[in-house]
């Protein structure tokens, strides 16, 4: 799996997005065991100590718990993991949102095109 | 937190020049360092002075509590800027010769890597390209158990695939206890795997900082900060 990182913003942020898309994604399934973090290192080609604060980052906010014997593993909270992807969701539209209104559109503007496309890909 | 190196005032003319300028700087162990200058900025005779290949004009060195010298040259391993090594050897001869040099050599480890390189360890060293010599010298230096790695332009003169066969060799050697300081002109290329950088113009640090906080502050990649400082 391929880790597109943007080269002017934090790695370690970066790094915690992926994550947590692959959870929601769920390319990594609730209670699931997750790979080391140097291989993930590797797999990304990042430092280790990067990766390590990413994981930091996700158990804080409970995605991945630590077990002392069987290593990490994705929480079985599934609505943890509805959370972290309801938020991730509303980052898209404010991000669209955001982008429309610097094209000039009215919200109700917005809001049509956006009717029209969804009809649009219906139709087809 | 130990330190695994310390350059106190650090000072190196060579006649008129002044190469390195009262120089500071602590590394502590298990982080990946960038060093990045400009040309000319003082970057391989700081590298020398740490190696004990030149000896200061002034100031103090210390490697775990020790000056440069031969109890150092253990603690260090060494990726000069130009290959030293003799070309009429064969690969599996330059594995025997260092691990003849070196106690903390490990050969299955060089065997293995070479394996995953397709390169066959009879073969000579001076019928192998430059790239591949490159690679070579890097193994043998990776394929010691040092605490402090110094790689004087690892990635110059290689492909894109080599560059990153490098980095992945360079992560998965990653070990807490150790250091890699790695000198560079292709930041964009290793950015992602280093912990800090050091900035270095006319010989003295002008900035010592990790990676990620100077993307949270500046807002920017050290690739393009580093332009930036250094434009021309």
């Amino acid at each position: 799996m391929a880790w597109n990182l943007d080269d002017n913003r934090p790695i370690y942020l970066q790094l915690v997005e992926e994550m947590q898309l692959r959870i929601v994604t769920g390319i990594y399934l609730p209670g699931e065991k997750i790979p080391s973090v140097r291989e993930l290192a590797a797999e990304a080609a990042v430092n280790p100590n990067t990766m390590q604060k990413a994981f930091g980052e996700l158990e804080r906010s409970g995605l991945i718990i630590t077990q002392r014997t069987s290593g990490r593993m994705v929480t079985k909270d599934a609505s943890l993991i509805n959370e972290i992807k309801n938020l991730m969701a509303k980052d898209i539209i404010d991000a669209f949102l955001n982008n429309m209104k610097q094209l000039g559109y009215t919200r109700e503007n917005t809001l049509n095109l956006l009717a029209d496309t969804l009809k649009k890909e219906d139709s087809l | 937190m130990n330190t695994l190196l310390e350059c106190h005032e650090l000072t190196k003319k060579y006649s008129f020049k002044t190469a390195i300028d009262r120089l500071n700087l602590t590394l502590e162990p298990g982080k990946i360092i960038g060093l990045l200058g400009p040309n000319g900025s003082g970057k391989t005779t700081l590298i020398k002075l740490i190696n004990g290949l030149l000896t200061p004009t002034e100031g103090t060195i210390l490697i775990n509590g020790t000056a440069p010298g031969v109890a150092t040259k253990k603690q260090i391993a060494y990726l000069p800027d130009r290959s030293y090594l003799n070309d009429w050897m064969s690969v599996s001869e330059l594995i025997q010769f260092f691990a003849d040099f070196y106690d903390d050599f490990r050969p299955a480890r060089a065997f293995d890597m070479l394996d995953a390189l397709k390169i066959n360890p009879k073969d000579r060293l001076k019928t192998l390209s430059k790239g591949t010599k490159e690679k070579i010298q890097l193994i043998l230096v990776m394929c010691r158990t040092a605490s402090l790695y110094i790689l004087d332009e690892p990635i110059a003169g290689v492909d894109p695939a080599a560059r990153d066969f490098i980095i992945h060799t360079i992560i998965n050697n990653y070990n807490p206890s150790s250091s890699v300081l790695i000198s560079t002109h292709l930041i964009a290329d290793i950015e992602s795997i280093l912990d800090d950088v050091i900035f270095i113009k006319d010989g003295t640090v002008t900035l010592h900082k990790s990676v990620d906080d100077i993307r949270m502050e500046e807002g920017k990649s050290v690739d393009t900060l580093f332009r930036e400082v250094f434009a021309c």
